[in-house]
């Protein structure tokens, strides 16, 4: 069985059909990679994918489970983390307690216990804190941990934010253009990471890139998609040499 | 000797209860010896009220981040409930510390309550949306509370919106709260020791608040909505928590509000609009979400117009122009870069050597 499933999965706004009858099937532990011209609704895949957008048709199948149509926090709950194409870290909160805040619900003490600092907080906290360095320390953001988020080099927020993610112990990693801004040196070392990540975690990854580089270094398989309709679908070789697909980023 | 190791947060949040100490101890020795004039012994209550109020709505506007400008409406509702409770168990319960502290207990769990009501429509909002309509619940909370008659006799509790007369109350009954009048008589349980006592309290439940898994939820939502949503944090759920606390502790001030006073009565003065936008000075000019400056500006914004009496009619003008002053001075990019060009030549060198001393 597929690790996420999707079955014709569409939406419109208005009159737009921004994503149109959408079928990806993702096995475990699988690098999966989402390409596509600017605009072609790679990003609004992630948005219908975790609960930010309701789809306007098909179905969203999670190991099996349906999704379709649940909250953000609940699909999170069921499994699937992400990071965003625009950094969104938690600006004002250290490096540590952004991975904190992840682990949020895997972690529990009451309030009341927060508040009269009963035992039970400093174990769980010490737990927390534990567990957020082997994090950091994954992504070689240990040194930073008292760091404010927003004063970390562009390349570590990145870093972090996956970090974040996986902080909520997914099943599915949805990375929205990782590559984003990094220089050649950043994104052999992201390319490594994510390798890294998927070998650690036994973790399954979608990410959608724009760098080619990356795509055919890492992605086992591709889905190519244009004007919200997918073009091509297959392994990262073929996919990449299919005429449709050099037409569809370069033109006739 | 065991070394203590503190961390950089629970350093901070010494600090601040070492400030309030400090200010405490300093009033406190000033007031024994009867070197305060009467007029600022008269402050000392409300001081501490404003203060808790400041560390309150911090937790709203710097913590949450969202801004709320109904603040005084939850100190009215915590102040009028337990004016109400102390006046109606005058009699029954004669120890005055017993009675006040169910007090308390009443006039925060109302508000709370009231804060968990407002909540629930206020919060769907964002931004300047938000901010007016908590003025407008605070405004609604005062005007209501003007316009109440609330009388006890053998039968019960009478309660009416019209007048005193329509009570219908027996010749034995009293009235409690008589609409725009208030409530008279309320025993005074307020002190300076139990302001100070209060202060420590809300400072202790914000701060470790602040500092913990709820806490890190709350400020992750002000951070970033988004964000928080995709790792699975309960927006709603935090968000309500951190305003009804917020408003719960703004009811404590209002009862120590109450308690301080003979006759309470809903005037724009003290539970208006007014009174919540100086509560909002107090967060601004402290710093935003910095507790410890809501802490320091409440005392100082409120002893400086008392201090510049003297001055009779220019009082007010020296009183705006030191605001602006601080304004400038905490804000301004200029002043920032020069406070870190300052920090940088003469305070951290100092500290650096110190440790690299002791590191020997």
């Amino acid at each position: 069985m597929a690790l996420l499933e999707t079955k014709n999965l569409s939406i419109s706004f208005g009159g737009l059909r921004a994503v149109d009858g959408f079928n990806i099937k993702i096995e475990q532990g699988q690098l999966y990679g989402l390409i596509g011209p600017n605009g072609a609704g790679k990003t609004t895949i992630f948005n219908l994918l975790t609960g930010v957008y309701r789809p306007s048709e098909g179905k969203i199948f999670l190991d099996g489970e349906d999704i379709t149509g649940k909250k953000t926090i609940d699909i999170n709950k069921a499994g699937v983390a992400r990071t965003f194409q625009n950094i969104r870290l938690f600006k004002k909160l250290s490096v540590k307690d952004n991975v904190k805040v992840g682990l949020h619900n895997s972690y529990h003490y009451s309030t009341l216990c927060g508040i009269f600092r009963l035992p039970h907080y400093y174990k769980v906290e010490a737990q927390m804190n534990e567990r957020a360095m082997e994090l950091l320390k994954v992504f070689d953001l240990d040194g930073d941990a008292e760091t404010t988020a927003e004063n970390l080099p562009y390349g570590k927020q990145r870093k972090l934010e996956i970090a974040r993610a996986l902080a909520t112990n997914p099943k599915l990693l949805l990375l929205d253009e990782p590559a984003a801004g990094m220089n050649p040196n950043e994104t052999i070392e992201l390319m490594n990471t994510i390798r890294f990540v998927r070998d650690k975690f036994q973790m399954t990854i979608l990410l959608i890139e724009h760098d080619m580089k990356l795509v055919s270094g890492i992605c086992e398989e591709l889905t190519v998609l244009n004007f919200g309709k997918v073009l091509t679908q297959g392994k990262t070789g073929e996919v990449l040499n299919n005429p449709e697909v050099i037409k569809a980023y370069l033109g006739e | 000797m065991k070394k203590f190791n503190l961390s950089k947060t629970t350093k901070d949040n010494l600090w601040t209860y070492g400030i309030v100490l400090v200010i405490a101890l300093i009033t406190g020795i000033l007031l024994l010896t009867g070197n305060l004039s009467s007029l600022m012994e008269g402050l000392l209550v409300p001081i501490c009220s404003y203060v808790i109020l400041a560390v309150s709505l911090n937790l709203t506007v710097g913590i949450l981040g969202e801004l709320s400008l109904g603040h005084a409406g939850f100190m009215c509702v915590g102040a009028f409930t337990s004016a109400f409770f102390s006046k109606l168990t005058e009699n029954v319960i004669t120890v005055d510390i017993v009675r006040f502290i169910l007090a308390i207990i009443i006039g925060a769990a109302f508000a709370g309550l009231m804060g968990i009501l407002i909540g629930m429509p206020v919060l769907r909002l964002k931004g300047d949306y938000l901010a007016i309509v908590t003025l407008a619940f605070g405004e609604i909370i005062k005007n209501v509370i003007n316009v109440l008659y609330i009388g006890i006799d053998s039968k019960g509790i009478h309660f009416s919106m019209k007048d005193s007369m329509a009570l219908g109350l027996e010749p034995d009954g009293k009235i409690i709260i008589k609409g725009a009048q208030g409530i008279t008589g309320t025993p005074k349980d307020s002190s300076f020791l139990i302001g100070v006592i209060l202060i420590f309290i809300t400072l202790f439940i914000v701060l470790n608040l602040i500092h913990s898994r709820d806490g890190r939820a709350i400020m992750a939502i002000r951070d970033n909505l988004i964000a928080a949503e995709s790792v699975g944090i309960n927006i709603t759920k935090y968000k309500m928590m951190a305003f009804s606390i917020s408003a719960a502790l703004a009811g404590v001030a209002g009862v120590l509000y109450a308690h301080n006073l003979n006759s309470l009565m809903a005037t724009p003065k003290n539970f208006g609009y007014n009174m919540s936008i100086m509560i909002l000075v107090y967060v601004v000019l402290g710093g935003i979400g910095n507790i410890k400056g809501s802490v320091i500006a409440a005392v100082v914004l409120t002893v400086l117009p008392e201090v510049l009496r003297g001055m009779n009619n220019y009082r007010m003008l020296i009183y705006a122009i030191v605001l602006i002053v601080i304004m400038l001075f905490s804000w301004s990019p200029k002043c920032l870069e020069w406070r870190e060009v300052f920090m940088e030549k003469y305070i951290r060198p100092r500290f650096a050597k110190k440790t690299s001393e002791e590191g020997k």
